[in-house]
């Protein structure tokens, strides 16, 4: 066995201690009916072998493409003491610290990295971490039921289409409705929330509204109404929950500032790589009204019996170890390296950093915005926007598809990840962070210009 | 320790009638047990609440107990103090830990309870 | 560790000092953000903390240093399989091909992760006896959620919709009924028999048309193969119920026996246990969850597919509308699948089995040097699994030390202490799981710990009872951490001016 430490002898001394001659006495309380078939798998591989598998099959993926996707997974820069810090095994061979007198290294990050993402957040209750955005999103809508006493959330379709379809599913468990809030169909404010049928939908009162979510910016890079829907969702007695991505709260107000009780998101961002879709870190933020209501693991600051400052884990009863069934989650394991990865990030880039990396992604955006307005592909909408947006492509699926044998990624194709959004069926979703270039945004929209002439009249009748 | 004026419940609640209101706890040996109370959950005063059903939650650090109401009634008053100071529940559970007061529905309940020498038989077997 | 040992940090924000830049990235033009709305603009620049490389690097270093992790020692935490994470797993995790790939990429630029995760699926179907796979669930808890919304899926789908009850033995773990509730179902606990098992009249009294469910870890949370679980298994199905299998202790069945084959329908495995995954401080995890056939349609979406030309794509939005829908965002947690794979393809098929073999050799091993020494009580004797529980109800009675102060003791001794207090079922309960990575002469050791602490126990009680006493810090005031949280730094008005434009 590969990392096994055992002899023969061993096994033999560790076997007869107990009077055993055979490893499959221990296995002798297996009822011979349920002992199973030997398992059919290829043999061993040596550690050599192994990693020239993994290396062939990783070089089987493409990443050297100029990547305009985002859509939820952004490419960031990461300094490389991040990794240096989750490649340390103090930090990733540790478990939830039980024993907090052991495990005070992880309890201070973890508070470190509450304290951090109140900050951002304006929210003053942090969760230690939870499995990703869509998950967070969906515990945050549960804590507006619990909170209200009321089974009733609408959620803007805005935001992100998996985020929705998990708080369908967890909805859906708990015997809880949700409704979508549609977009704007035209005008200045399309594409973003319908603030006129929220208001609607909040004025049933036969069925009260426990809260309402709405993304900043949204799934298609828009700036929402915040605002002004917390303010509606307050007046009716509802929570308000606001979907952020913290790279944006260097400069977007935060939720705190718009009186949101509750910020769920992903932290993929904030150093994080893609790596297909996690781990990833799950944020979920509150007010300290809602702290008995908030799900996860809590750490709190406190002493030790000779005063000295150290760090716990607190709250625990509200956890399903102690509560069991009646628990406000069944979350058990979560996402701490990776709320560590996103604490590392953040101390490496400070204030001014994290302000860079928001503006200089929005000045790549502008810059792509002009370039493909160029090639005759503007904007789908006309509101405010940070670093990511739509454009309108004719016969997109075909476009993007032209562009990425040209080593482009242009982005995601609208009709394939939300074929319920009609008004966005000719729809591109791209994006650009820090690590855009000026060139790959000269490559995109010269590409693009090319794409646009072959798919409109397809070389050999292949379309 | 058990005050002999009072009515029991075998999940360790206390009540104590005055008129047509009760006044009610948890005793010395729920508390006991719990250990340090770090947090009291209770219903809103205008809420009713039923004989024998959960009205409420306490919480120690590595524990949590349903409070199970004695009688059935409306909530006419819920402990100011124990928001900011839930140790009273252990400090002083017969006095300043109380919990809620409420207009009983139905004083014939209260008889069913269990008397101070029931309720510390029971928990002498505990 | 001695007080000369590592020493507690002050926080990041205290080493901040206005100022202090990094320039890790290029500075933005001036105008990047003039075109923001006012109304959307922050008006105040968050009070990160400002520190400088050399200065954060220490920070984390340091604190790192307080953490007990398998990298630095034993780890005996019973359900929680503190095994060896194999350095190659985090080399594999990051090559650049796996840890670069966007999560929405066309499935022709993500052939290399699509075919891994595929072989993942097949390895885990082999392993568990069970048809199909789905890698989504982030962790054991999220598995159990998913398996529970397929089983309440599949009732429905027959249009039984009556099943309420998710039967539960009372020494699960609590993430059993946590689940049954999150699924909207309610959870019936079940007394263990008297000798730690399923008791099988208890189950039948309760089994009927309203269960949807039972939910079972085997082997169980005391370490215990669940003998009488063919029986429970007719029963269950007898009454058109399903049985959940809570994977939790997987390490010590691999190639003995799978779940599928005996009669379970569902069951989740937790890679980070089993299969080596690094528990990362609390997480991440992944919860694959495998199932039989008939359970196959309700899996979350998307799903991996093969096609017949050999290629590798995603489910699309909507393509299989019996499904329960999605877990959580994108295909899964890749990165630690990406590990579990390494180690999966390490072991091979006998390789796994050793695993297995060598895990309930070494917790035997160290059940029968405690049980000889009389120094605990054992309250199940026998054969255990990979994992046993003992118990300090007699040194309580004797000398009024309690398990929660061996624990703190064996810190001293520079172990990690077992689970304790769970099972719920057992007074004074340690349950304790070597796993198979640790020598003989490290289970030698942490058994002579324990025993000496059993010894102290007597003779200086006091030692004990306040332990640890070379740990960075002593027992900690958990009331007043629950009685006033502090749960985030609040920087002092004016100590620093963070940011300035």
């Amino acid at each position: 066995m590969a990392y096994g430490p055992h002899t023969p002898a061993d096994r033999q001394r560790m076997l007869a201690s107990l009077g055993m001659h055979s490893v499959d006495e221990l296995f002798a309380d297996i009822p011979p009916a349920l002992r199973s078939s030997p398992l059919r798998l290829d043999p061993p591989e040596s550690e050599q072998v192994l990693m020239g598998r993994l290396a062939n099959l990783a070089g089987r993926n493409r990443i050297d493409l100029a990547s305009f996707l985002g859509a939820g997974a952004y490419r960031h820069f990461s300094p490389p003491m991040v990794d240096h810090m989750l490649l340390r095994g103090e930090w990733y061979t540790a478990y939830t610290p039980y024993q907090p007198e052991v495990s005070q290294g992880t309890l201070q990050s973890i508070y470190e990295y509450e304290s951090l993402i109140a900050e951002l957040t304006g929210l003053d209750v942090v969760s230690a971490s939870h499995y990703d955005g869509a998950a967070a999103t969906a515990e945050a809508a549960l804590m507006t039921c619990r909170a209200t006493a009321r089974d009733r959330v609408l959620v803007s379709r805005a935001v992100h289409p998996h985020y929705r379809e998990v708080v369908r599913t967890y909805f859906h468990g708990a015997g809880l409705n949700v409704e979508e809030i549609p977009l704007v169909a035209d005008g200045a404010t399309a594409g973003t929330t319908d603030l006129g049928h929220l208001e609607r939908a909040l004025a049933d009162g036969d069925h009260p509204v426990a809260g309402v979510v709405l993304p900043q910016p949204s799934f298609y890079g828009l700036l929402e109404p915040m605002a002004e829907s917390s303010r509606l969702a307050h007046a009716a007695g509802a929570l308000f929950v606001a979907v952020i991505e913290p790279v944006s709260l260097a400069v977007l107000a935060p939720p705190g500032a718009y009186g949101a009780d509750i910020a769920a998101g992903e932290g993929q961002s904030l150093g994080i790589p893609p790596q297909y879709g996690g781990p990833y870190l799950g944020i979920l933020a509150c007010t300290d009204a809602l702290v008995r209501q908030i799900p996860g693991r809590l750490v709190g600051m406190t002493t030790d019996v000779n005063g000295k400052r150290a760090y716990v884990m607190t709250l625990q009863a509200r956890e399903q170890h102690i509560r069991r069934e009646k628990a406000a989650s069944n979350i058990c394991t979560n996402q701490t390296l990776l709320a560590l990865a996103a604490t590392v990030w953040l101390a490496a880039l400070g204030p001014h950093g994290l302000r860079d990396v928001a503006a200089l992604g929005a000045a790549r955006a502008a810059e792509l915005e002009a370039a493909l307005a160029a090639v005759g592909v503007p904007r789908l909408h006309e509101g405010a926007y940070l670093n990511e947006f739509v454009v309108r492509v004719p016969n997109a699926v075909a476009v993007h598809r032209e562009l990425l044998e040209n080593g482009v990624l242009a982005g995601l194709v609208l009709a394939d990840a939300v074929p319920d959004e009609p008004g966005v069926a000719d729809g591109l979703l791209v994006c650009t962070t820090e690590v855009t270039t000026t060139d790959e945004i000269t490559a995109f929209a010269r590409q693009m210009e090319g794409a646009l002439a072959v798919t409109a009249h397809p070389v050999g009748g292949a379309a | 320790m058990v005050p002999p004026d009072l009515h029991y419940t075998k999940d360790h609640e206390w009540i104590r009638v005055d008129g047509d209101t009760a006044t009610i706890g948890v005793t010395d040996f729920a508390a006991h047990q719990l250990g340090d109370v770090v947090f009291v959950d209770l219903p809103a005063t205008g809420r009713s609440i039923d004989q024998f059903a959960t009205f409420g939650v306490v919480e120690s650090v590595k524990a949590v107990s349903d409070l199970y109401a004695p009688v059935s009634g409306e909530v006419v008053g819920v402990n100011p103090d124990l928001g900011s100071q839930p140790e009273l529940v252990n400090s002083d559970p017969f006095g300043k830990g109380w919990m809620i007061k409420v207009k009983v529905a139905d004083a014939a309940q209260v008889d069913g309870l269990l008397d101070a020498a029931a309720y510390e038989r029971l928990t002498a077997e505990a | 560790m001695s007080a000369s040992g590592p020493r507690m940090q002050p926080t990041l924000f205290e080493l901040s000092k206005p100022g202090r830049r990094s320039d890790k990235v290029p500075h933005p033009p001036s105008d990047a953000l003039d075109r923001l709305p006012a109304e959307h603009r922050r008006e105040r620049p968050p009070a990160l903390p400002e520190v400088n490389e050399p200065d954060a690097v220490r920070h984390f270093v340091n604190l790192s240093q307080l953490n007990h992790a398998v990298d630095t020692g034993f780890y005996p935490l019973g359900s929680c399989t503190m095994k060896w994470n194999p350095k190659v797993n985090e080399w594999a995790a990051r090559l650049p091909g796996f840890a670069q790939l966007h999560p929405m990429a066309p499935d022709a630029v993500a052939q290399g992760t699509l075919q891994l995760l595929w072989e993942v699926e097949q390895i885990l179907i082999e392993v568990s006896g069970m048809a199909a796979v789905t890698l989504q669930p982030a962790a054991g808890a999220h598995g159990e959620l998913t398996g529970i919304l397929m089983i309440r899926a599949y009732h429905r789908s027959r249009g039984d919709m009556d099943r309420t009850d998710v039967l539960v033995p009372d020494s699960a773990h609590g993430t059993n009924p946590a689940t049954a509730t999150m699924a909207g179902l309610r959870t019936v606990s079940i007394k263990a028999a008297a000798d730690g098992g399923i008791d099988i009249d208890a189950f039948k009294a309760a089994l009927g048309p309203h269960t949807a469910a039972v939910m079972i870890t085997n082997p169980s949370t005391m370490g215990l193969f669940e003998s009488r679980i063919g029986q429970l298994l007719e029963a269950v199905h007898a009454v058109g119920a399903l049985a959940y299998m809570d994977g939790a202790n997987l390490n010590a069945i691999l190639g003995r026996f799978k779940p599928g084959e005996a009669g379970f329908d569902v069951m989740h495995i937790n890679t980070h246990k089993t299969f080596s995954t690094p528990h990362g401080g609390g997480g991440p995890g992944a919860g694959p969850v495998a199932v039989v056939e008939k359970l196959a349609p309700f899996l979350p979406a998307p799903r991996v597919v093969r096609e017949s030309d050999g290629r590798f794509r995603l489910e699309g939005v909507g393509e299989r509308p019996t499904s329960i829908g999605r877990m959580r965002s994108f295909v899964g947690s890749t990165g630690v699948l990406v590990r579990a794979y390494a180690y999966l393809r390490t072991h091979g098929g006998s390789g796994l089995a050793e695993i297995t073999d060598d895990a309930v050799l070494a917790a035997n091993y160290l059940k029968g040097r405690l049980a000889a020494s009389g120094a605990y009580d054992i309250p199940f004797p026998g054969v255990c699994k990979h994992e046993f529980i003992a118990s300090a109800t007699s040194i309580k009675k004797r000398t009024g030390v309690r398990t929660l102060d061996i624990a703190k003791r064996l810190l001293d001794h520079g172990f990690h202490a077992p689970t304790v207090y769970f099972p719920l079922t057992v007074d004074e309960a340690m349950l304790i799981e070597p796993t198979e990575t640790e020598s003989v002469e490290t289970l030698d050791a942490f058994a002579d710990a324990l025993i000496a602490i059993a010894h102290e126990a007597d003779t200086d009680p006091e030692t004990v009872k306040t332990a640890p006493h070379t740990a960075p810090v002593r027992r900690l005031d958990e009331v007043s951490a629950a009685r006033n949280p502090n749960l985030r730094w609040r920087p002092a008005a004016g100590d620093w001016t963070p940011c300035p434009d």
